[in-house]
């Protein structure tokens, strides 16, 4: 071919903008999913303040995610989304939703718990729903010819709601140690006391979601479970027992970045996880993600542009984050 | 049957969407510039009413600029959901100016979007007019990439059709972003989006002159905004003039449903001012026409033959009445517009720009103009298109997702469920904020958004409880 195989690297450029926006925009909607639990007045101000001027950038990683797909994947774009039809109408909805709430809370207080019932709602709903994305995408979809070609509840399995349940829990964990780390008082103490629970819930999500995978598909039981396979496979419950003792034993210490870090460790295996089962398809066991790509040329031309971009876009993300250190408090310019 | 109804409902769907998204950008294209010229100036002058103008029109743009962020990521993916065959066929080529759409535009209105909206106190005032500045470019970027995407759609160049029915590009990535169409579709968009902002400004500065004529930042921003409109209005018409050239060289059957020409006239072709297209009749019932004008404006000669859609078969004729009647709008609130822009030069010549109530109401009436003209203009060139995704090439009812039409039919009515309660909820609060007189010591921009250590304010500095990293 062409040397180097720009699919490949096209899927590790994809691959990426996921992972940075389950990340980053997954703090954002744990702090949606955890909103009502926190006392209406300061504390509240201090979580949404402590996102507002980052989670634009945040969600825009979804955003690539989803136009990277449609550029380098075309095929695998126009099956996965009709596929997941509802779902993913219903996370544009709860993102619309959640979005404007930052903005709409302060502009109308005759109003605010609505607009916080919408900024938790909308979170609840988005996170869900990419949960339940991941999870049939996962389970397969069935595919006829250049089409998706399976009805419109085709994604509904309890195993689909337990990937939905499982991300409520991991965004909730994020966002729980994000407030750790950026705030002080009683809201962090608060999200001690919470963090050591949602980490409990997330090992028994990660737990549930890797013990029912294998047996989704053949493919995945000979990948993960088959010798000698499973010498590497067995690592990353390894690692991920390793990470979540650190994880609670920061917690237990009372360190405040640490925690969220572990977190990220929690999510960075579990995706490596997905990628195990996936690779190389881009709909597991139908469609990989050679058959699915765009061509060279169009995949050259966009590499240009991610190559010199994708650089200046971290660096710039990081100085606006840089800006923003701190604890954030809620006192305004009132 | 049933496929139609899916594909109809999915083609409301899109146009609801669309058109409410829209209005958004089309706003915050021109309040970014404008912006980024409040602050250049407070820079510049020191003048202090340029910053609480700034500070008055930062709210405002923050509300906009969040209901478009939102709104947008509904467009990016409803390519997939809803018109999956045409993403899967023509993804090789828009896809790749979608991405770079998002790479070069989106990231960077959002990375400064934060610093913009609540780091002044943080980074100073030049690293945030540099802020400022990049918010305002990311936009124009973002006009950029999918007016292209959109121009290609209409005039599409560059391309080979694959053995798997995809588009590929086969000439330059050059010649398919500058697509025959684009740098007119640019022009006349952009220009747009600044008449629109500029009357949504003159109508709020109008607004508070009616009440009070001394208020100096209602002063301010009602004279630049009548510049604005005096300049770009006459600017714009020409400009429309030359895309309306450009379309009759590349999509002809748009022009003839715009122009209401069923027939074509081989001696010179009337400009039909009012009519009722009756597309079964294929003729213009009540019409007023001006004999031979129309050939005179699109060919610059009153004898010069214009082909009528007699010459196009009728599945590949877009619909007449919806095309005829928004080109009418959009042409109108354009005269409209220059009459204002004049009208204020000549006040200004009299020194009554501020003294004039006729003038005030009259542009607080032509407020909403340009949010109706910029989508009636969109529904001109959009549903001119028809039928077809990719102009002569992919048929609309060929390009559409596989889905059932309940399917349909349930997302269509929650997204106007809940656009109508969000972005009315936002339009309402838009108001709110712009029936407030700017004051002389305008609030920052959110009032109460965003405390980091960094930003300790005067109070808290004061009182000395901040021990978190210090400010600069």
């Amino acid at each position: 071919m062409n040397g180097i195989d720009l699919t490949v690297i096209w899927a590790g450029i994809i691959a990426f903008a996921v992972v940075v926006y389950v990340i980053m925009d997954g703090f954002d909607l744990g702090i949606g999913i955890l909103f009502p639990n926190f006392k209406v007045g300061p504390d509240r101000d201090t979580a949404m303040n402590s996102i507002a001027p980052v989670w634009d950038g945040n969600e825009t990683w979804l955003v690539l995610g989803g136009g990277g797909l449609l550029a380098a994947f075309p095929l695998a774009y126009a099956i996965i989304l009709p596929a997941l039809y509802a779902p993913l109408i219903a996370m544009l909805l709860g993102l619309v939703l959640r979005g404007v709430a930052f903005e709409f809370r302060w502009r109308d207080p005759a109003h605010r718990a609505r607009w916080d019932f919408a900024f938790t709602a909308g979170s609840i709903i988005a996170t869900f729903a990419q949960g339940i994305t991941l999870g049939a995408l996962l389970q397969g979809i069935t595919v006829e010819g250049r089409a998706y070609a399976g009805g419109w509840w085709e994604w509904l399995t309890p195993f689909s709601l337990l990937t939905g349940f499982a991300l409520l829990a991991g965004y909730a964990l994020l966002g729980c140690c994000w407030l750790i780390w950026k705030t002080e008082g009683p809201l962090q103490r608060q999200c001690y006391s919470y963090a050591g629970r949602l980490g409990i819930l997330i090992l028994l999500a990660i737990a549930a979601v890797s013990i029912a995978t294998p047996f989704l598909e053949a493919e995945y039981y000979t990948r993960w479970l088959a010798y000698p396979g499973i010498i590497a496979t067995a690592q990353i419950p390894l690692a991920t027992l390793v990470v979540s003792v650190l994880y609670f034993r920061s917690l237990s210490k009372r360190q405040e970045a640490a925690p969220f870090f572990y977190a990220l460790g929690l999510f960075g295996l579990s995706l490596i996880g997905l990628g195990v089962s996936m690779w190389p398809d881009v709909i597991p066991g139908r469609i990989t993600i050679w058959q699915a790509a765009a061509p060279y040329e169009s995949q050259l031309f966009m590499l240009v542009g991610a190559g010199i971009m994708v650089p200046i876009i971290l660096a710039y993300t990081a100085w606006a984050y840089w800006v923003f250190r701190g604890k954030v408090g809620s006192d305004g310019y009132h | 049957m049933e496929n139609d109804l899916a594909i109809n409902l999915a083609r409301a769907q899109f146009a609801f969407t669309v058109s409410f998204h829209f209005l958004f950008p089309a706003f915050t294209i021109g309040i970014a510039s404008y912006l980024a010229v409040l602050e250049g100036l407070w820079l510049k002058t020191d003048n202090g009413v340029y910053a609480n103008l700034y500070r008055y029109w930062l709210k405002i743009f923050a509300m906009v600029f969040a209901m478009g962020v939102v709104s947008g990521i509904v467009m990016s993916y409803q390519f997939g959901t809803n018109w999956s065959v045409f993403s899967d066929k023509a993804g090789p080529v828009i896809g790749p100016l979608m991405a770079y759409e998002v790479l070069t535009a989106f990231f960077l209105e959002a990375g400064f979007l934060g610093v913009m909206l609540f780091g002044i106190n943080k980074v100073g005032r030049k690293l945030h007019f540099v802020a400022t500045l990049a918010v305002a470019v990311g936009t124009f970027i973002s006009a950029f990439w999918i007016l292209s995407v959109n121009s290609w759609m209409q005039t599409p160049v560059g391309y080979a059709i694959n053995d798997v029915g995809q588009f590929v590009p086969a000439a330059g990535w050059w010649d398919i972003v500058w697509n025959p169409s684009f740098p007119y579709r640019l022009l006349h968009t952009l220009l747009a989006a600044y008449l629109t902002t500029a009357f949504a400004v003159g109508a709020v500065g109008a607004w508070h002159l009616l009440k009070d004529r001394t208020n100096p930042g209602a002063r301010k921003m009602f004279s630049m905004a009548m510049w604005m409109a005096a300049l770009v209005a006459p600017a714009q018409i020409f400009m429309g003039d030359l895309h309306g050239l450009n379309t009759l060289e590349h999509q002809p059957a748009k022009v003839m449903a715009m122009e209401g020409h069923y027939e074509s006239h081989p001696d010179g072709a009337p400009l039909i001012l009012f009519g009722i297209p009756n597309s079964k009749e294929k003729r213009v019932d009540y019409a007023i026409e001006i004999p031979k004008a129309s050939s005179l404006i699109l060919k610059h000669d009153l004898n010069a033959p214009l082909a009528g859609l007699d010459t196009i078969a009728d599945q590949d004729e877009p619909p007449v009445g919806i095309v005829f009647w928004s080109f009418r709008i959009m042409v109108g609130l354009g005269f409209a517009m220059l009459g204002i822009g004049l009208w204020s030069l000549f006040a200004r010549a009299r020194k009554k720009l501020y003294d004039w109530p006729w003038l005030h109401r009259a542009a607080l009436v032509m407020g909403p103009s340009g949010f109706i003209a910029v989508l009636a203009g969109w529904i001109t060139t959009e549903v001119g298109r028809q039928p077809f995704t990719v102009y002569g090439l992919l048929r609309t009812s060929e390009s559409a997702a596989p889905l059932d039409a309940p399917a349909v039919a349930a997302s269509l009515l929650a997204f106007v469920l809940v656009y109508f309660v969000v972005f009315g909820a936002g339009i309402v609060y838009l108001f709110k904020l712009a029936a407030k007189p700017p004051e002389a010591h305008e609030p920052t921009p959110d009032d109460a958004p965003i405390r980091s250590a960094g930003i300790t304010p005067a109070a808290a500095v004061l009182e000395g409880d901040h021990e978190e990293g210090a400010a600069p």
